[in-house]
């Protein structure tokens, strides 16, 4: 078998290259009729590093991960992968990254392992198709037909599909959106042991707590543009808290009845306040001093509390800061 | 796994001929509907044994004359009940016997009352002893070929060519592009010339099993002849289908909806069904229209299997219908390359 010469030479031009970053991205820039859907970004993800996309719904995630994955071409800018471009490295750029897109549905009149075992035709080197199986943890459904798989397992299936020839990249377009709780956490945990394994991933997201758990670095997107770049706890920093509080009040026992959201952000540790749907949102850096100062400056309102809760603060909520929209109102 | 099996083209391959064979509905209409169609239209058109035509006389011994004739069935009726029978159409023709000799009754407007007189006569006067002048002997020929059935088989074997291959690439790739897998696929090291061979392939395993089955059962079951050569035969059934295929790739390269692709399908195809001369000759249309008739691939397709089977032509004799159908089979392969639609 020359599977081992092959992957001695990969490991070598993985060297050589090995100082270049996974992918690199200047001036991006892509308009389709009516939207500008990816507007100048720039970006640079490095070797075994798992970064996230994330963004509402029609930020440019999409358009930008294909971009990369060499299915759009972009109106401007440069695409690097691995050290290769689209233009002149095409073929091997293929054989050495693995893609799954958002919503491809295979024949659903195929079994796991005949799928499988098409894609692995496609590459030169790889996994066989039991290992890409197992990885999945496909193992019961392995001679199931593909109509006869969960949501979740059809995701494990495209999953595998894209790791069926060991990719050096692995680009993930929404792996969890439409599945249920569960099946979200099962996928999380094998994307989870990839990068254990110190593959490079790259993977979009709408969902907050998916690019917390899973990505090394974040880039939030919005309207075509990156608006936001760090570590998950670098970004929830910047914004300068680490909790929210968030309470609701209802009938007055004596004033007006509104906040006063000046003697809130008075409070020492008050970051910020804004109301959204009458709760109201404090972004708090010492919650133990600060939570019985804004309980006292509410009663000092004449106000009665409804609801009262902290949690600490998330990249939803960094969302919110940058934006002023929830994420998930797109 | 040896290195064939590994290989992306008979993955591929493989893959579109599994998938055709667990879609029962495909397998219905490809390999059982001719078949049903073939033994419906043999059992209607069949060659009936020359027929018995019913007689009557008024008396038992006229009635004992003419059923040893040939050909004729007799009853005794008297003459009301008789009269009553040929009216109704019981009976072709009512002898009655006279005094002074025999009458018939019957209508000669009918062909068959016609031959029915005669008959009637003939066994009349050889029960009264008359004797034939000349001897004569009888030679019965029953040529295949000749028939309906030897007509339509080849007719049926280009309609069933064409429908396969156009539906069994229109829609699986349409299909394909709706779910995305095109962009999936496109998105992988995947040669794009060998997911396209991938059918044709799969096209042409399929078409040895549809082709013997229908001939064969075409054979075994009404006889029909094969008087030109199996091979050429079996080149013009691969050329057929190569043809239909790359019309039938035409027509999926663009749409992106299945009902899109039906359409277009229908609107191909069905000007082929009524011109091509499936089920009776293309020659009857008016010879204004007969060049345009000619140039279609379903026409050529049929008239050059009917000149092999019934025939026995060579194909060095039929260029210009085999040119033809090549180019069919190269104008809409190139175009569709160029605009085919991979997402």
């Amino acid at each position: 078998m020359g599977a081992i010469a092959d992957s001695r030479i990969a490991r070598a031009g993985q060297r050589a290259a090995g100082d270049r970053p996974s992918l690199l991205l200047r001036g991006l820039r892509k308009a389709y009729a009516d939207v500008v859907a990816v507007d100048g970004v720039d970006l640079e993800v490095a070797r075994g590093e798992c970064f996230g996309l994330l963004g509402p719904n029609g930020a440019g995630k999409t358009t930008t991960i294909e971009i990369c994955e060499g299915l759009t071409v972009p109106d401007a800018g440069s695409v690097e992968i691995l050290g290769l471009n689209w233009q002149t490295g095409a073929k091997e750029l293929r054989q050495r990254i693995g893609i799954q897109l958002q919503e491809t549905q295979f024949p659903e009149k195929l079994k796991v392992v005949e799928v499988l075992r098409l894609f692995r035709s496609f590459f030169r080197r790889g996994i066989t198709v039991e290992e890409s199986i197992r990885i999945a943890q496909l193992e019961e459904k392995r001679n199931a037909r593909v109509g006869s798989l969960s949501g979740g397992q059809k995701q494990r299936l495209a999953m595998a599909c894209a790791l069926v020839s060991d990719p050096e990249l692995l680009f993930l377009d929404e792996p969890t959106t439409g599945l249920d709780p569960q099946a979200r956490r099962h996928l999380w945990d094998l994307v989870d042991g990839l990068k254990q394994a110190g593959r490079a991933i790259i993977l979009t997201t709408h969902y907050m707590e998916e690019a917390e758990r899973l990505c090394d670095r974040v880039a939030i997107m919005d309207h075509g543009k990156i608006i936001a770049l760090g570590t998950p706890q670098q970004l929830i920093a910047s914004v300068g808290g680490e909790h929210i509080v968030e309470f609701a009040v209802s009938g007055q026992a004596h004033g007006n009845g509104r906040v006063d959201a000046g003697a809130l952000t008075a409070i020492p540790g008050v970051q910020s306040h804004r109301v959204d749907a009458s709760i109201h949102q404090l972004l708090v850096s010492e919650l133990h001093t600060a939570v019985p100062r804004i309980i006292a400056a509410l009663g000092e309102q004449g106000l009665h509390l409804s609801e009262l809760r902290t949690h600490s603060a998330t990249l939803d909520d960094v969302f919110v800061r940058l934006t002023g929209r929830n994420l998930r109102d797109e | 796994m040896s290195r064939l099996s590994e290989s992306s083209l008979f993955q591929l391959t493989a893959v579109r001929f599994l998938l055709f064979l667990r879609e029962p509905e495909a397998v219905f209409w490809i390999f059982i509907f001719p078949i049903l169609l073939a033994v419906g239209l043999g059992i209607a058109f069949r060659n009936r044994p020359p027929d018995v035509l019913p007689v009557g006389a008024t008396t038992p011994q006229l009635t004992q004359a003419l059923a040893a004739g040939k050909g004729l069935k007799a009853t005794t009726f008297d003459q009301i009940a008789g009269t009553h029978a040929l009216a109704v159409g019981d009976i072709l023709l009512l002898a009655i016997q006279n005094p002074g000799g025999v009458v018939y009754k019957y209508d000669d407007t009918n062909p068959d009352a016609r031959i029915a007189r005669l008959l009637a006569d003939r066994a009349v006067q050889a029960a009264a002893g008359r004797r034939d002048a000349v001897r004569a002997a009888n030679e019965l020929v029953h040529e295949t070929g000749s028939r309906y059935i030897d007509f339509v088989v080849p007719g049926l074997l280009g309609m069933n060519l064409m429908g396969s291959a156009m539906w069994g690439l229109g829609f699986s790739i349409v299909e394909a592009r709706q779910k995305k897998l095109l962009k999936r696929m496109v998105a992988s090291p995947m040669p794009r010339w060998q997911y396209l061979a991938g059918y044709v392939l799969s096209r042409l395993a399929m078409l040895v099993i549809e082709v013997v089955v229908f001939l064969g059962f075409a054979r075994l079951v009404f006889g029909v002849p094969f008087r030109g050569s199996l091979w050429q035969l079996g080149i013009l059934c691969v050329l057929t289908s190569l043809a239909f295929s790359a019309l039938g790739l035409l027509v999926a390269s663009r749409a992106k909806t299945m009902e899109a692709v039906s359409g277009l399908m229908n609107l191909v195809m069905l000007p082929m069904w009524i011109l091509s001369g499936v089920f009776f000759s293309a020659s009857r249309f008016p010879a204004i229209i007969q060049p345009a008739v000619r140039a279609l691939p379903l026409t050529a397709a049929i008239d050059t299997m009917r000149g092999n089977m019934l025939q026995g032509t060579t194909l060095a004799q039929m260029a210009a219908p085999l040119a033809i159908l090549t180019a069919w089979l190269i104008v809409p392969f190139a175009v569709s390359l160029r605009i085919f639609r991979w997402r």
